[in-house]
């Protein structure tokens, strides 16, 4: 494949990269902790539309949202409302816990070896071939990708449920003292988490059809790099944090050699793990800026 | 008549410290009351605990109804809103945006006797800065739209922490105008300052405070005037 193909892939795994900082960030936004978990959401999306192979596409889009914003309610509901107020290493432990049962859950319930998500298929077609070889799915990712992504600045700058998720992301006691229904805005939070994991399962197997047990794993350890890397309290820049993540990592898998590959994501797990406890406000903020730490 | 505001031996303590020890008083309807006191003396524990936002033991009652259990939020929708120490206005966002915040504990069913227009009347300069950033206007700017912030929820009761804190003199006489005229529609107050001459002076009755523990209430009536008094308890 030429530069230009792989450059074109790297834009689409950027995306899927982008929308998963979203979807982790949005919880950190508003409770300044950690859903390692998030992956797993994702992981069960995936499977929800392997299970529903034989519905229509649209149902099994569908289903497939439903079952990611469930999980992420029943995630909230368990892990982060007793866990209110924890630090965020805690949570990060224990999410971190429950990530790993899961993907044994996963291996027991659906097997080690994957499972083929045949979903819009014909999306991996060509548009341009040749040295280029764009396909469709990378023109879809980057609309629904771009329409996500401005539904969302739209909900968040322009309602007044976005006013609240905002202020409570910048001072949750505040927020509350001037009557901010905070659980109100927590379920939210998660219930927009679980749309946008929703997306990244959908996108995602569009284009690399076998779902394993480790996928979300593998997913939220990169788009996290991107998530710190941008500073996880601002939603923008971690978003473009996980593009550039996904975008650098999906070139690196074309020109590193196999043998070295199999390290990355090792590193790139530590990476996240250190840049969480130590700079939490991102990479390139200035020390003792105006951000909260977490 | 039952006070609008009743604290019965409140107690708040972080970890070992004991910030506040054993506060009883009251605030009626309409009426403005100060809390003075020294830096540390749980002024600032007091109202957080009258909002729920910290933990406390002992009982707050609301209307005669104790506030146990009750979340910040909760008790924003029950007519109580709070200025905070430093302010705490939402940095990032427009001053429209940390006013549009002030507006959602507006309690429903009810004709609001606080609305926009009134605290556009109160504030008329808020309007020349209303699409700025909070966080880049001046300590007295601030002040004001932290105030106007507390007063669109239509309080009936407005708890004050040290407003004049940092604050140029012109700028204290300005937040103490506004207090006057919020008085005035019959919203009752409850005033923590440091300065307790101004304090005194605006407010009905008021408390003094140190370490945890009121020691002293001065009323109307009290001849001895409250710096001398303070001086006599703080030694300053
Ligand atoms: N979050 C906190 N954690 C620990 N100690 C605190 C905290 N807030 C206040 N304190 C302590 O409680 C005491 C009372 O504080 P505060 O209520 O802020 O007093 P004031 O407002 O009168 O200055 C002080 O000794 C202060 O150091
Ligand atoms: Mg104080």
């Amino acid at each position: 494949m030429s530069w230009i193909g792989h450059l074109v892939n790297a834009v689409s795994l950027g995306v899927v990269y982008g929308l998963v900082a979203v979807s982790v960030g949005l919880v950190f936004g508003v409770l300044r902790q950690v859903n390692l978990a998030q992956g797993e959401v994702i992981a069960l999306g995936a499977y929800s539309l392997w299970m529903t192979r034989d519905l229509p596409v649209v149902v099994r889009i569908l289903v497939c949202i439903g079952v990611c914003v469930a999980m992420s309610l029943v995630i909230q509901v368990i892990i982060f409302r007793p866990l209110r107020g924890a630090s965020a290493l805690t949570t990060l432990i224990v999410t971190f816990g429950l990530s790993y049962a899961l993907e044994g859950v996963w291996t027991i319930v659906f097997g080690t070896n994957g499972q083929p998500v045949s979903m819009l298929s014909s999306l991996n077609q060509v548009v341009v071939g040749g040295n280029v070889g764009l396909r469709w799915i990378t023109l879809v990712e980057m609309g629904v990708g771009g329409i996500f992504f401005a539904l969302l600045v739209l909900v968040l700058y322009g309602s007044k449920i976005g006013v609240m998720m905002r202020a409570t992301a910048e001072d949750f006691r505040t927020a509350r003292i001037v009557g901010v229904r905070i659980d109100r805005v927590v379920t939210l939070a998660f219930v927009f988490g679980g749309v946008s994991a929703a997306m990244v399962a959908i996108l995602f197997t569009v284009q690399t059809p076998l779902v394993t047990p480790t996928l979300g794993f593998n997913l939220i350890t990169l788009g996290l790099v991107g998530t710190v890397l941008g500073g996880i309290d601002r939603l923008g820049r971690a978003t473009a944090g996980g593009f550039v993540v996904g975008f650098v990592n999906s070139m690196l898998g074309a020109i590193i050699p196999q043998e070295l590959l199999v390290f990355l994501p090792m590193l790139t797990f530590m990476f996240v793990i250190v840049m969480l406890v130590v700079r939490p406000a991102g990479l390139f903020t200035p020390k003792g800026s105006n951000v909260e730490r977490v | 008549m039952i006070p609008l505001l009743r604290l019965d031996n409140l107690q708040v303590t972080y970890g070992r410290v004991v910030a506040v020890k054993n506060v009883t008083l009251e605030v009626n309807e309409g009426e403005a009351v100060c809390l003075v006191g020294p830096n540390g003396a749980g002024k600032s524990s007091t109202l957080l605990a009258v909002m729920g936002a910290v933990r406390s033991r002992g009982d707050v009652f609301l209307r005669g109804t104790s506030t146990r259990g009750l979340q910040p939020e909760a008790l924003a929708h029950l007519g109580v809103a709070m200025v905070p120490e430093g302010r705490h206005l939402f940095d990032t966002m427009s001053v429209k945006d940390n006013l549009v915040l002030g507006t959602l504990a507006r309690r429903r069913g009810r004709t609001p006797r606080i609305d926009e227009r009134w605290v556009a009347e109160l504030f008329p300069i808020i309007g020349e800065f209303a699409s700025r950033r909070a966080g880049l206007l001046s300590g007295g700017q601030q002040q004001l739209v932290a105030i106007a912030r507390a007063l669109l929820s239509d309080p009936d009761l407005l708890l004050l922490d040290e407003p004049s804190l940092g604050l140029a003199p012109v700028a204290v006489d300005a937040v103490f105008e506004a207090l006057e005229r919020i008085r005035a529609v019959g919203v009752a107050i409850l005033l923590v300052e440091q300065r307790a001459q101004r304090a005194t002076d605006f407010c009905e009755r008021g408390y003094v405070l140190s370490d945890g523990e009121i020691r002293l209430e001065v009323t109307e009536g009290t001849s001895e005037d409250p710096e001398s008094l303070m001086a006599a308890y703080f030694g300053r």
